[in-house]
């Protein structure tokens, strides 16, 4: 398949190319955004380019993986990785649904390069339950509460409540809820999420 | 007070439960449309218009089409012409040639889709959508709906700037709307200099329109404001508001044996078969949609909101480009995308004169609105937002105008309490202002114009009488809200505390609570187990599983018996409700009902098949069926058994007449496999089902700043039986800050010069947050049953979104008195400018600021 894939920086993909590509046509939302497809090239790394294939430890594993210089953690996670628990909500830092923690600190994974993070920890979603299938408290708190409606914010506020009960494992509800105020609901279901997130903080001390 | 109707104790219903999808949602493994792969995928990419009106001369994609890896370029002249819509209550509206393509050679608002791409991966995609030269001739463009009825004045579509319905002709369907050109004459737009919305003609000289589709009334109006004590005169202003679901309207698609499959986000899953089937063309001899072709998968969808009731229609263009391209196709829409094609609620500004008892009775009210339609199918709030204004305050006597104006913004669909929410909002701050006038409590002046029993609704058709709905215990919600918020408590409190002001507010709210017809479908298998086949859309208001703890509950089986298939039309599905203007509970707990009932007759003839008498003889409990007072009986799981072998309509084979076609196909895939139960909802019902909230507020406002924090909320709902609390909470609380969203910041801003949008995505045009709202809020619901549904239950989607949004309005206009603000939302610069003016200082006419 000698087409398309022919290098990580796609040719006449200029900056200038892409910010008038914005203008024009409104509808290129920035490069990092976008899936490639990618194939590693033959040879190694040319001089000071960054090399392709990294490991990352993704939930307590070491993946290799082939990710472009410019690919963001979400959609290494999403595409490269198949763990498509972490969401895209917003592609731009907006709406926190693509939370994930790199070393036990919430990150949105939309707007953290994925190179970035190699040698990190990196904790999504799928990897919260324990290996037998227990949940995790704060996932545990939901079922409790049926906290969530349509629950693709769910993630990425599960996430960022273990995070932040890292630093602060006994929080008051308004604590806790500017702990996770980077995080947004469309449902709106703000109650019933600070509620099992209350839940879950409850069970995650006992 | 009468005393309200009780329902009987219940096992199941009214308890919480663990829902069936919630572990895969807390772990991950949910599957929402973008979640999935098909091995050779392509991926699509859209080409939006820069401009917002505009005629495409000449694509040149030749250097695109060159480029490794690009597969496709669908355009305009590849998309099926305007196909019939189903409305938000599952009623067919007859194609529009002016509606909607996906793709469009006449982009009519700047982000509407010309082209797109497909290719190997996005980014060739990308590059290649660089490459293509479109050759555009720029219309005029129209953003502001007063502004385009001015003599003069550019018109957003070719066609003209207004929606007429024409008159029917005897015996035939309504023909689609028509655009036409409507301008005012420049005296009209005199009143704006006194702070009033101007009111020109509804519709252009010559010009046949529908009886009552842009006028209405009942009652002598002019009589009732004569002899009123006191009549307001106040112009109102609500935002545009984008849906702005967390899912996108991401979409993926292939073909297989002819038949093509949808993964797509929306509301409905069963309903949603066949508006994609339409859409694509796929329609058979007699016109029907074929849904024999077209699977939808959605087993999770990241919220709709009135945007995504059957999907949307920009879902069918991964479809033909997999067509095209002979291989799987998946369409992420961005949130940059989302913004433009995502939908929205319209704004509506309005001008209503109301009359006033002195004791707080209201005579009569005279409304008059414009809606800012977009640039695509005519909208019904309009027409909504009188009709849900003659429910709530019932005025003695009524009259309706609207007009719905076109403009060149992104179009615009049913956003929760569509319309309803418009009508309230307008009317709400009339009723905060007359109760300070008047002196009279809030709580009361609402109370006494609220509606009771079978209240009538809207005007009487034309020979006919005024509908009257199923039930209203609105007053009831009132006194328990009054009693939770601690009303009287909070009135007594200062108004003032330094450099605080602090203010109370309440408002009501109404709309439709559910609609009838839909079929159900379960089979009790040998092994004693019931799998019901559910056709609800799981878009997290959780009526696909909760709907269907009807059936355990009237056949007394553990709900751990119960498994619920759901998401996938293949899967044989009944025909359901949309889930759309709150008509699922309803709709879908009467056809539970009426199957549950279909199982229970067939289960009791067959024991007296088997052991003598008459079916009445037997009762169904505790997994059984069993002589009455005791003796012989067999299990659910013995009764299966001896279904499949007597056959006919105990198996399946036998389909009983009256069924939905798509019903009937699933039947008979099912057939043989147990006791199978299936039953249309036939049953009578008095009355339009509607739902009631109340919602209640407490704002302190920094008169330094201007910013205001909302220091306390509850909502108490009319919504007859609760089916399941949490999800029912969920849905009070949710919708309610929906609606606070509209008080306390959302709306479209736009260079109007160009006919650009400058808020976009979730920073500029930004939805409530954790901290916008308190971090405690409290909901409680009546739990009266409504008398005219079996299980007593109505839905809730819609009716709390005017009470969060007017709440906040009628306690910020009691902390800072009647001359603040004319339009939603309110801003602290708002409130800051107009507290130092002593007068309202935002710009009350212009559209989009």
């Amino acid at each position: 398949m000698p087409e398309a894939n022919t290098g990580d920086t796609p040719k006449g993909l200029s900056r200038r190319n892409v910010i008038k590509g914005v203008i024009a046509a409104g509808a290129v939302s920035g490069a990092a955004y976008l899936f490639r497809g990618s194939m590693v090239r033959a040879g190694g790394a040319a001089a000071g380019s960054v090399e392709r294939l990294v490991t990352l430890n993704v939930n307590g594993r070491e993946r290799r993986v082939d990710v472009m210089k410019q690919e963001t953690l979400a959609t290494t996670l999403r595409y490269k990785l198949g763990l498509t628990g972490t969401k895209l909500g917003c592609d731009r830092s907006e709406c926190g649904a693509c939370t994930v923690l790199i070393d036990d600190v919430p990150h949105y994974s939309c707007s953290i390069l994925t190179h970035t993070a190699r040698g990190k920890n990196i904790v999504t979603i799928e990897g919260l339950a324990a290996a037998d299938g227990t949940l995790h408290p704060v996932q545990q708190g939901v079922i409790d509460e049926q906290g969530f409606q349509c629950a693709f914010c769910m993630p990425g506020f599960i996430m960022a409540t273990v995070g932040f009960l890292k630093v602060n494992p006994n929080p008051t509800r308004e604590e806790l809820a500017h702990g996770i105020s980077g995080n947004l609901c469309r449902c709106q279901d703000y109650d019933k999420i600070l509620t099992a997130m209350m839940r879950g903080a409850q069970l995650s001390r006992t | 007070m009468p005393d309200t109707p009780k329902h009987p104790p219940f096992k199941l219903i009214g308890k919480n439960y663990t829902t069936p999808d919630l572990v895969a949602k807390v772990t991950g493994k949910a599957k929402y449309a973008e979640d999935y792969r098909a091995d050779g995928m392509l991926f699509a990419k859209l080409l939006l218009s820069p401009i917002p009106h505009a005629r495409v001369r000449k694509i040149d994609a030749s250097a695109a089409l060159a480029m490794p890896g690009v597969k496709a370029i669908l355009t305009a002249d590849d998309m099926p012409k305007p196909a019939d819509a189903l409305t938000d209550l599952g009623a067919r509206i007859p194609a529009n040639p002016l509606g909607e393509r996906g793709l469009t050679n006449e982009p009519v608002y700047q982000g509407e889709p010309i082209l797109a791409v497909c290719a190997v991966d996005e980014l060739t995609c990308a590059e290649a959508i660089e490459k293509i030269r479109i050759d555009f001739e720029r219309l005029p463009h129209a953003i502001d709906p007063l502004e385009t009825l001015r003599p003069g004045t550019p018109n957003a579509r070719v066609e003209g700037n207004v929606w007429i319905r024409p008159p029917v002709p005897k015996g035939q369907q309504a023909p689609p709307p028509q655009v036409k050109e409507l301008k005012w004459a420049e005296a009209d737009f005199a009143e704006i200099e006194h702070g009033r919305l101007p009111m020109g003609k509804l519709h252009p000289d010559g010009v046949d329109v529908a009886p009552q589709s842009d006028e209405w009334s009942f009652g002598d109006v002019d009589e009732g404001l004569k002899k009123a004590d006191l009549v307001l005169d106040e112009t109102f202003t609500t935002p545009n508001t984008s849906h702005q679901t967390l899912e996108t309207r991401t979409a993926m698609a292939y073909w297989q044996n002819g038949k093509v499959y949808v993964h797509c986000s929306t509301q409905s899953t069963q309903p949603t078969a066949p508006a994609i089937a339409r859409w694509l063309g796929l329609v058979d001899d007699k016109g029907q949609p074929d849904v024999s072709r077209v699977v939808i998968i959605s087993e999770y969808t990241g919220g709709g909101f009135g945007s995504k009731i059957t999907s949307a229609i920009s879902a069918i263009i991964p479809a033909i480009l997999s067509k095209k391209t002979g291989a799987p196709v998946m369409m992420r829409v961005s949130r940059e995308e989302e913004h433009f094609i995502g939908r929205a609620r319209p704004s509506i500004q309005g001008r209503l004169k109301v009359g006033f008892t002195k004791e707080g009775k209201i005579t009569a009210v005279d409304m008059f609105v414009i809606l800012d339609n977009g640039p695509y199918d005519p909208q019904g709030d309009a027409n909504n937002s009188g009709r849900m204004l003659s429910l709530m305050y019932q005025p003695p006597a009524m009259r309706w105008r609207g007009v719905t104006v076109l403009t060149n913004t992104p179009p615009r669909l049913s956003q929760s309490q569509p319309g309803g929410f418009q009508g309230i909002a307008l009317m709400e701050p009339v009723m905060s202002k007359a109760s300070r006038k008047l002196g009279i409590d809030q709580v009361a002046l609402h109370r006494m114009n609220a509606p009771e029993g079978k209240a009538p609704i809207g005007a009487a058709p034309p020979g006919g009488k005024r509908a009257y709905v199923t039930s209203a215990y609105i007053k009831e919600a009132l006194d328990r809200g009054s009693e939770m918020f601690e009303w009287e408590r909070r009135k007594a409190m200062p108004k003032r505390s330094g450099t605080k002001a602090r203010g109370i507010g309440v408002a009501t709210s109404c709309f439709v609570g559910g609609s009838v017809g839909f079929d159900g479908l379960f089979i009790i298998k040998p092994d004693g187990r019931i799998t019901v086949q559910s056709g609800i859309g799981n878009l997290g208001t959780e009526s696909v599983t909760d709907s269907h703890r009807v059936v355990a509950e009237v056949l007394d089986i553990p709900w751990e018996k119960v498994e619920v298939v759901w998401g996938n039309t293949s899967k044989n599905l009944p025909n359901s409700a949309p889930s759309g203007g709150s008509q699922t509970t309803h709709a879908m707990t009467r056809a539970a009902w009426a199957t549950a009932h279909d199982a229970k007759k067939k289960l009791q003839e067959i024991a007296a098949k088997d052991f003598g008498g008459n079916p009445e003889d037997y009762e169904v409990a505790r997994e059984r069926v069993f002589r009455k007072g005791g003796g012989s009986g067999m299990t659910l799981a013995q009764a299966a058994k001896r279904a499949i072998e007597l056959g006919g309509v105990y198996d399946g084979h036998e389909v009983p007449a009256g069924i939905s076609p798509y019903t009937k196909a699933s039947v008979q895939a099912l057939a043989g496999q147990g006791l199978l139960a299936v039953a249309k909802d036939t049953m009578p019902r008095d009355g339009v089902t509607h739902s009631y909230v109340a919602g209640f507020a407490e704002v302190e406002v920094d008169l330094e700043t201007g910013k205001y924090r909302i220091v306390d909320y509850m909502a108490v709902a009319d919504v007859g039986t609760i089916i399941h609390p949490r999800s029912l909470g969920g849905q009070i609380l949710g919708r309610s800050t929906l609606g606070i969203g509209h008080a306390i910041g959302q709306k479209w801003v736009y260079d109007s010069h160009y006919g650009i949008a400058l808020a976009k995505r979730f920073h500029y045009n930004k939805p409530p947050t954790i901290l916008d709202v308190p971090a405690k809020m409290t909901w409680d619901a009546l739990d009266i049953p409504d008398p005219e549904t079996p299980v007593g239950a109505r839905g809730i989607g819609e009716p709390p979104v005017g009470a969060g949004c007017c709440a906040i309005l009628n306690a910020l206009s009691d902390a800072l008195g009647d001359d603040i603000f004319r339009r939603a939302p309110v801003n602290p610069d708002t409130i800051l400018a107009s507290l130092e003016a002593g007068r309202p200082m935002q710009e009350q006419f212009t559209a989009h600021i």
